[in-house]
């Protein structure tokens, strides 16, 4: 017995570390984005986010303060000020020139052309000594390779959600998606009940399209029902979009309640009916509160679809102001602001941030649902 | 701008208000309706009852019938007849736009990704699914695992290009890289490389997003359906000597081949349908068109509605074998 105590603990080991490295492969890199969205604009640029507690080193250039605040001092004529201008930080080197940044350490002093001596401390403090009065309308240019400590700011956030434009975009999103995700919980839950509990020709059959159309590509739907929309005179409104939803989401919806409501126990429903109680009166007072870890399922499945999708959003929403969903809005950003990394991160992060609560808030449901979708029929 | 947003929240809450109180009268004044037609008493209580029993079905069902019949079934119907039209939708161009499909260039490099990512995607989610499951049902924070595993499934996939750009970023040699993957082979001595616009490797970059969000959707119901198999199976396998390795492939995994391929057909149908992935990072570009993505080029860039609903018809012939094999799984089970 005792081989097999050590075998277990050794496996036991194995499958501990094996389960961590799969969940750090499988949480960096949403942390990686987390993390990003909180980074300042600069270092976002420079260097990866694993770094973002490290100090980080730039090349920069600078400006000393202009000819006008220069000072006389025994005989010279001094210019002085800070490059870093009161940030935390450190200047490594400093140069005169744009092609050789860094060619002085700091403390020393380098001579320009026209005869200044410049010295700039690692401190940031700088001094220009100029041996007549200076003229001129612009400061000197400077070069230095400074080292910044890690800077974390919500300041992403304030851009994306005003001048960005998502936050008008999470208002829209979320106008699109509550009446999206109630709507066809009803319709469904009705024709649920009709095809687990009531018997008629033609049952099966319809089931079994329900099964087929879970399947049927969305890509086929678009362009018939944008015309069908357009011809309504619907168009590209929030009311096409609730109605191409409901529409998209009823198979899903009818088969998971289907399944649910017909392992109801008989013996309720049967009883019912012989106390008199009509179709209607057994669906609303017995059925659909039975039923309610099912609605659950659905409408988190149903909310999540529709929050996160983008191909419904763009083709029955316009790209107006008052009508851009969030995805939408991502899909844009990427393409007109794909360089700005901390504006990227931080509107990608405001959109799942909803989702993600959902998620861990509602876990439970989803996977309920999940299981009734699939399992079954294993 | 304000008052803009209150508005149209409070449109959106009165739309949602109505759309369930307009389903509950419906049903309600519907089912009133049917009984004063055929009351149950009088002379012909009998028969009344017989035919409002065999009305009051399409009753319930009618509202689902008509929204499934107008958004799925008549697009289907519609976009064959697209198809044979000219790119306005107006005038009969019979079978032209699909000779153009089986000759253009994009069309075929479009169905040799969608098949690489049919083979990869499926195998890979089930498979690191399956992993994930049997692991973590070994240990005791097994569920704070699971969930973590699990999460990129509430990540939109225009949310999970942005994540993974920051994964593929890439800068030249001489610089520092802020792309992990990129910074990883740096790290091992390797030289940076454009990963996105690097053709064939690319295909697989986009496929890690899809499986980085599938794998936690195999793990979860597969977990489930490890979980199921009866105790006696396995306590008599580990009686007869069974290694774990053993246990797993012989014993375990061959009871679950139903879940399984549920799992692996879920995830065909979701590749076949993908798109988002593919024009947030690529757009097609660097040999990277998929069906989905070549569809929409053809239905917003091209104005081509011919075209792009012949595409559309070709995710459909390749999604139908699934529907099939799942109507008769269906009906199987309803027996």
């Amino acid at each position: 017995m005792e081989g097999i105590a050590g075998t277990r603990a050794r496996l036991t080991w194995a499958v501990n570390i094996a389960v961590v490295l799969l969940v750090l492969l499988w949480t960096i890199p949403t942390a990686g984005l987390l993390i990003s969205s909180f980074r300042d604009r600069d270092q976002i640029a420079v260097s990866g986010w694993w770094t973002a507690l490290a100090w980080s080193e730039r090349n920069a250039q600078f400006r000393a303060a202009p000819p006008s605040e220069a000072v006389e001092e025994g005989g010279l004529w001094v210019i002085e000020g800070n490059l870093l201008a009161g940030r935390p930080g450190e200047i490594r080197a400093f140069g005169i020139n744009v092609n050789r940044p860094t060619e002085f350490a700091p403390g020393a002093t380098a001579t320009l052309p026209a005869g200044q001596r410049v010295t700039v401390h690692a401190d940031g403090r700088y001094r220009i000594e100029h041996d007549a009065q200076p003229a001129g309308g612009s400061g000197q240019r400077l070069f230095a390779a400074t080292l910044s400590p890690p800077r974390f700011t919500v300041e992403n956030y304030g851009t994306v959600l005003t001048s960005a434009g998502l936050g008008r975009s999470f208002v829209n999103t979320l106008t699109v998606t509550v009446p999206a995700t109630v709507i066809p919980i009803l319709v469904a839950a009705f024709a649920a009940y009709a095809l687990a509990w009531m018997e008629f020709p033609g049952r099966a059959l319809i089931v079994a399209a329900v099964v087929g159309l879970l399947v049927v590509p969305l890509q086929l739907a678009l362009i018939p029902l944008l015309q069908l929309h357009n011809a309504l005179g619907i168009g590209k409104s929030y009311l096409g979009i609730w109605l191409a939803h409901t529409g998209f989401g009823l198979p899903l919806a009818i088969y998971l309640l289907r399944t649910y409501i017909a392992g109801l126990p008989r013996e309720v429903i049967e009883s019912a009916r012989v106390d008199g109680a009509t179709d209607f009166q057994i669906f609303l007072r017995i059925v659909l509160p039975l039923s309610f870890p099912a609605l659950a399922s659905f409408a988190i499945f149903q909310f999540l679809w529709v929050w996160n999708d983008l191909l419904v959003a763009t083709v029955f929403l316009g790209n107006s102001e008052a009508q851009l969903v969030m995805t939408g809005r991502l899909r844009e950003l990427l393409g007109s602001r794909g360089g700005e990394w901390e504006i990227l991160a931080a509107s990608a992060f405001v959109s799942i941030a909803v989702p993600l609560a959902v998620f861990f808030g509602l876990q439970k449901f989803l996977v309920r649902g999940l299981l009734a979708g699939s399992v079954k029929g294993g | 701008m304000a008052d803009g947003i209150v508005g149209q929240l409070v449109e959106a809450l009165g739309a949602m208000i109505v759309g369930v109180f307009a389903c509950v009268a419906y049903f309600w004044a519907s089912n009133r309706a049917l009984d004063a037609a055929f009351p149950a008493r009088g002379a012909r209580a009998g028969a009344n009852i017989r035919t409002a029993g065999a009305i009051r079905p399409w009753l319930f069902l009618a509202p689902a019938l008509l929204g499934l019949g107008v958004y799925l079934v008549y697009p289907v119907v519609n976009s064959v007849w697209l198809s044979l039209h000219d790119a306005a939708g107006r005038r009969w161009v019979g079978g032209a736009n699909w000779v153009w499909l089986a000759g253009d260039g994009k069309f075929r490099e479009s169905m040799r990704n969608n098949l690489l990512w049919l083979l990869v995607v499926p195998a890979a989610s089930t498979l690191l699914g399956l992993a994930a499951a049997a692991l973590t049902d070994r240990l005791r924070w097994g569920n704070i695992a699971k969930s973590l595993i699990f999460m990129p499934m509430a990540i939109s996939f225009i949310g999970a290009a942005v994540i993974w750009r920051f994964i593929y970023d890439y800068r030249p040699a001489d610089q520092a890289q802020i792309g992990l993957l990129n910074a990883v082979v740096v790290g091992a001595g390797g030289t940076p490389r454009a990963w996105i616009t690097l053709e064939v490797w690319n295909n697989v970059c986009l496929m890690a997003i899809l499986i980085w969000i599938q794998t936690g959707f195999a793990m979860v119901i597969l977990s489930a359906a490890l979980r199921g198999i009866p105790e006696e199976t396995i306590e008599a396998a580990i009686l007869d000597g069974a290694t774990p390795w053993q246990l797993f492939w012989k014993i375990k995994v061959p009871q679950i081949w139903g879940t399984i391929a549920v799992v692996w057909t879920t995830i065909t149908i979701l590749v076949l349908k993908v798109f988002d992935i593919v024009l947030a990072m690529t757009n097609g570009q660097w040999g990277t068109q998929v069906l989905a993505n070549l569809m929409f080029d053809w239905m917003f860039r091209g104005n081509d509605s011919g075209r792009a609903s012949a595409v559309a018809l070709v995710i459909m012939a390749l999604v139908t074998p699934i529907m099939l094999w799942n109507i008769r799984r269906a009906r199987a089970e309803m027996r």
